[in-house]
């Protein structure tokens, strides 16, 4: 690149030369969306129904409320509320039994309908489109409004939990692996396809061992989810540590409620700490 | 060397596809808790066969949808989006300097640290956790919806927008401090670019999740179409709680196809 | 374009630890005045690469003074530093642009030193400054490239733009981090004869980091041959004979 050779048209148009870092569409699209955000928030700001008084005593009501959990009734943990009522201890156990039930069936569940929906492994679109179809329905549907339905098909309890978690669990999950199965590598398979496998076999020992690592952590996500998504399930009564948080709250006992707050806080920070140490060893 | 009479085999301690020792006792550990688990939770035949005869009776009872009465479920509804449309905004002004205080790379150790503890209190507890608190602070009603999003937004995307920044690389920053830059100057044109896209996503991603939550808040009275469902829920109008939540799910399909089309917007 | 009079840049006694005992850069003496390309050369570990980024204190000197046109650098801080790094322009051996924004983006960075903050986000540059970003453009000859993606680009045509980038800042003075370092011969050769126009038609100082010989006396005017973390050699190209090579790099088979 010689320096003598500088190009005499440089600058000799005269007119000033434009940079634009966007096409004029490309703004206009930019606009319209800052613009559309701005006028729902302003919308929304305008029109929700927020009465000012109760937002002006929302600090002090916040500390009022901390104020009233303090001290916190350490014995609630062991000893139940009456003689018929679990303890907090074994609403707890619940609660981590439904989190680990709900989240196997809901993970053993997911596979075939996220087998079914990867376009790559099944070739007719109608079945493609059902799979998607009921991925979309028990992922759009939260946990709490499954744990509605089941309550009042099996009864108040854990069973009803349990499959609350594993039929939400199923649309995560599955829409997630049939995103990681059609992203896996073509060579793989017809390797597989050219040495004469069969359809198991394929699935089996091409695209399986490929999804894995991707499964792994989809699982590890959903299950640090669903340890959450249990505490609450109490509250409509689908069995846990939210029934008895739920009857303390009816009954003003924020003490205990500030327990069971806090053993809600230790169980998903050490549920965290063990995925984070089964990622590191498996990952 | 002279040619083996045979073909090698393997060592014998070697088989294709067996499971290491490791996987074998985590696959026995793991059959052990579901066992137990599986007591706790008692499910018998009977119980099931009951439930069965339930579940086709509620379903009887839910079809067809009816969307009546209107007025209370679009009012219902149309709260749920304020719900969602200001948690999110008030959840991102304040996830976003969060997020860059809780970057390891860019600020001091006890900074992060506490930016960090911020963010995980925020994550821990269920946004129906955190909601009931705010109904008994501030009261029935949209706003404790909204204080109950904004906090769960906070522990969301407070740790991606952390995560995302962590994982730049410093070259760009490097070169850009070397013109003498400022700090703003550096921030817009070194590190935003780097993180731009991926935060368009998680942005489209939190306004999905408090969608999706701003349902469900209601039911412990924080405003929104999820009191409307349990109420009729309880009333036994099953047909009326179909026709909600079939609004629930096209709501959240439309919020869907909003973000792909804004991400292509800003696409680069 | 050139500076109305010759920059002067004095190193006196610069020196430099990572580890407390173990110096990096010990008593370095050098003085860099007016248009000259000049080449560091010296073994991998031997501070060159310190030596730079201490002039515009990407590095931290443990001890000396850098005398730039008269100010010493080491004393500034904040805006004053600031303003100081905007008359130095700085080129990395690799690249590093900013991989996502466009070329014109990466060649307006140059001027983020006196650009606030507000119209650097709405991406509205001074009409003098736009100006002389095409026609750097024109110069490197990457007009055609202006709203491509930098990281579309060859790592030839990054580094073009990378000089680019630098030179925008109208600086007092150019250092180049083994500029060539991640490129093929070729492209390398073009690099230089670039920087070897910008020392020219700049009349600037440039300081150019490099540990391929044969380049450094193709296109240098000066040599510093540092080895261990002192000046062994500071001399025209002629005078590197076999013998101070060796002295630098130690060995003799590379020679060959």
């Amino acid at each position: 690149m010689s320096d003598a050779a500088v190009p005499a048209a440089a600058g000799a148009a005269g007119a000033a030369r434009e940079w634009r870092r966007f096409t004029p569409a490309e703004r206009l699209a930019r606009f319209a969306t800052y613009f559309l955000c701005v006028a729902a928030i302003v919308a929304s700001l305008r029109t929700v129904d927020v009465i000012p008084e109760f937002l002006a005593d929302a600090p002090a009501q916040v500390q009022d409320l901390f104020v009233r959990m303090w001290p916190v009734d350490w014995a609630f943990y062991v000893t139940p509320r009456n003689t018929g009522a679990q303890t907090v201890h074994a609403a707890l156990l619940d609660t981590l039994a439904i989190a680990l039930l709900g989240t196997v069936f809901g993970l053993v569940l997911a596979v075939p309908f996220g087998f079914l929906a990867a376009r790559n492994i099944v070739r007719l679109s109608w079945v493609n489109w059902l799979a998607r179809l009921v991925l979309v329905a028990t992922r759009s549907t939260s946990t709490l409004l499954w744990a509605l339905f089941f309550v009042a098909v099996f009864g108040p309890g854990a069973l009803a939990g349990t499959c609350a978690i594993a039929f939400r669990s199923i649309g995560f999950v599955g829409k997630l692996l049939s995103e990681a199965i059609e992203e896996s590598h073509r060579g793989t398979i017809e390797a597989l396809t050219a040495a004469g496998a069969s359809w198991t076999s394929r699935v089996l020992y091409g695209y399986w061992p490929q999804v894995k690592p991707a499964f792994v952590a989809i699982a590890m996500f959903r299950w640090d989810i669903n340890v959450r998504e249990s505490s609450v399930l109490g509250l409509v009564g689908a069995g846990g540590i939210g029934m008895a948080m739920n009857a303390a709250i009816d009954t003003f006992e924020w003490q205990r409620v500030a327990l069971i707050l806090l053993v809600i806080f230790a169980v998903v920070v050490a549920s965290e700490l063990l995925v984070t140490w089964l990622r590191k060893r498996l990952l | 060397m002279e040619p083996s009479a045979s073909p090698r085999a393997l060592p014998g301690h070697v088989r294709p596809f067996a499971m290491s020792r490791a996987e074998r006792i985590g696959w026995i550990v793991f059959a052990v808790l579901a066992a137990w688990a599986a007591s706790r939770i008692d499910p018998s035949w009977a119980r099931f066969v009951t439930g069965l005869a339930n579940a086709e009776r509620f379903f009887d009872r839910m079809l067809p949808p009816i969307f009546t009465p209107e007025r209370e479920l679009v009012r219902g509804l149309a709260e749920s989006l304020q719900i969602a449309v200001l948690a999110t905004a008030l959840g991102l002004a304040l996830s976003l300097p969060l997020g860059l205080l809780a970057a390891r790379n860019l600020m001091p150790g006890w900074v992060s640290w506490s930016a960090r503890f911020v963010i995980t209190v925020c994550r821990t507890f269920h946004p129906v956790i955190v909601a009931i608190v705010f109904v008994k602070a501030v009261g029935f009603g949209a706003l404790a919806g909204i204080f109950a999003l904004t906090v769960a937004s906070i522990g969301f995307v407070g740790k991606l927008f952390a995560e995302a920044i962590e994982e730049i690389s410093m070259k760009p920053i490097e070169a850009v401090r070397a013109t003498g830059a400022s700090f703003a100057n550096v921030l817009l044109f070194a590190v935003v670019p780097q993180v731009l896209y991926r935060f368009i996503g998680f942005i489209a991603y939190l306004a999905d999740s408090n969608l999706r939550n701003s349902a469900i808040v209601g039911l412990v009275g924080a405003g929104g179409i999820g009191g409307t469902l349990f109420a009729a829920f309880q009333r036994f109008d099953y047909d009326y709680v179909l026709g909600i939540l079939l609004c629930i799910i096209g709501l959240i399909m439309v919020g869907e196809a909003l973000q792909l089309a804004v991400k292509k917007v800003f696409r680069q | 374009m050139a500076t109305p009079r010759p920059t002067r840049l004095e190193l006196a006694g610069l020196a430099k630890s990572y580890v407390p005992g173990k110096p990096v850069l010990s008593g370095i003496d050098l003085a860099f005045e007016g248009a000259a390309l000049t080449a560091i050369i010296g073994p991998s570990g031997t501070g060159k690469s310190t030596l730079i980024r201490c002039i515009n204190r990407l590095v931290e000197p443990t001890a000396g003074a850098i005398r730039l046109d008269g100010t010493d650098l080491t004393t500034l801080r904040g805006d004053a530093l600031r303003r100081a790094r905007s008359r130095i322009g700085m080129v990395f051996q690799e690249y590093n642009l900013v991989e996502r924004l466009t070329v014109m983006e990466n060649l307006l960075t140059g001027v983020l030193g006196r650009t606030s903050a507000w119209a650097a986000w709405r991406r509205r540059f001074g009409r003098a400054d736009l100006e002389r970003a095409w026609a750097l453009l024109e110069r490197v000859g990457l007009q055609e490239f202006a709203n491509a993606r930098a990281d579309s680009l060859s790592g030839g045509q990054r580094q073009r733009v990378g000089i680019a980038r630098a030179v925008m800042q109208e600086p007092a003075l150019l250092l180049a981090d083994e500029p060539t370092s991640s490129l093929d011969p070729k492209t390398s050769v073009e690099i230089m004869e670039l920087l070897q126009g910008v020392a020219r038609r700049e009349g600037i100082p440039v300081i150019v980091n490099m540990h391929d010989v044969d380049l450094a006396r193709r296109f240098a005017s000066r040599i510093v041959g540092m080895s261990g973390g002192r000046v062994v050699y500071d001399g025209p190209p002629q005078g590197l004979g076999d013998d101070m090579l060796r002295q630098i790099y130690g060995g003799e088979d590379w020679l060959q």
